[in-house]
């Protein structure tokens, strides 16, 4: 089951990198972050099957620095919102040439 | 390996992976954060197949039950999420979501029939919690402790970057 869950874990973090790169909404790109963190947290607890306890201990650990992240992130998204009206990616270019 | 195994193992999975690309590419944000809901209930039942219940009803609680209600929140406060009837339009979906439903709580009733033989590879899963623990406030107690630092600063950060500017 090790393999299979590997490559569970392999499609779930390749579905992620895929909504970060083409959604420009930018609360969606933060739920993609997250899926992108569940994914290598299933890699964890698949080779903690392996390898001894230790990566669960990671795994909590990664779910603690997620949800800061959540916190932290949307907080940002809240600010960029109140300055340009929108949560749209393509909204902020401030720092574009022309 | 016995088949029961397998056939959840596979339905989770699959679970797992159609949420997560039905998540991918909602238009609206409300029904995305719902879709990796399903995802993360789906990986919770993984976890506990692969022999960490204890990182499974942390998977629910923390990860469903309160980050992704702070993007619903978040969502709701900046006002983004149109109106919209359902997303299982049409009678394939319907069907679709009916059968899942029957699948689980066919699942169910087998498990509270008949107790399903472990995983052969499975030598003490019955103090995972014990080593999870022994290992966390020991090996890695120091790592423990400045994760509660970041949840402090990661507390003022939020607040200071979300409040709004008072002009005095």
């Amino acid at each position: 089951m090790i393999a299979e869950a590997l490559i569970v874990s392999a499609l779930l973090f390749a579905i992620g990198v895929i909504g970060v790169l083409t959604r420009r909404n930018a609360i969606i790109l933060f739920m993609c972050v997250e899926l992108m963190l569940n994914a290598v947290n299933l890699s964890f607890v698949a080779l903690a099957k392996l390898h001894g306890v230790a990566g669960h201990v990671f795994v909590i650990m990664v779910m603690t620095i997620a949800a800061a992240e959540a916190a932290v992130g949307l907080a940002i998204v809240i600010s960029v919102f109140r300055h340009f009206g929108s949560v749209d990616l393509s909204a902020l270019r401030l720092l574009r040439d022309g | 390996m016995n088949g029961f195994y397998d056939f959840q193992f596979y339905l989770f999975s699959l679970m797992a992976v159609v949420s997560a690309l039905l998540f991918v590419t909602r238009r609206n944000p409300v029904p995305a954060a719902l879709w990796l809901v399903n995802v993360m209930f789906a990986l919770s039942g993984l976890y506990v197949m692969l022999d960490a219940p204890f990182v499974g009803v942390i998977q629910v609680l923390v990860y469903a039950g309160a980050i992704m209600v702070v993007f619903v929140f978040v969502v709701m406060l900046l006002n983004l999420g149109r109106a919209e009837i359902s997303d299982l339009r049409g009678l394939a979906a319907r069907l679709g979501a009916g059968i899942v439903g029957l699948a689980l709580v066919a699942n169910l009733l087998v498990l509270l029939r008949s107790r399903p033989p472990r995983a052969e590879s499975a030598p003490a899963i019955d103090n995972v919690v014990t080593d999870v623990a022994a290992s966390l406030f020991t090996d890695y107690l120091v790592a423990f402790e400045l994760t509660s630092v970041v949840l402090l600063v990661a507390v003022v950060g939020a607040v200071l970057l979300a409040k709004k500017r008072v002009t005095s």
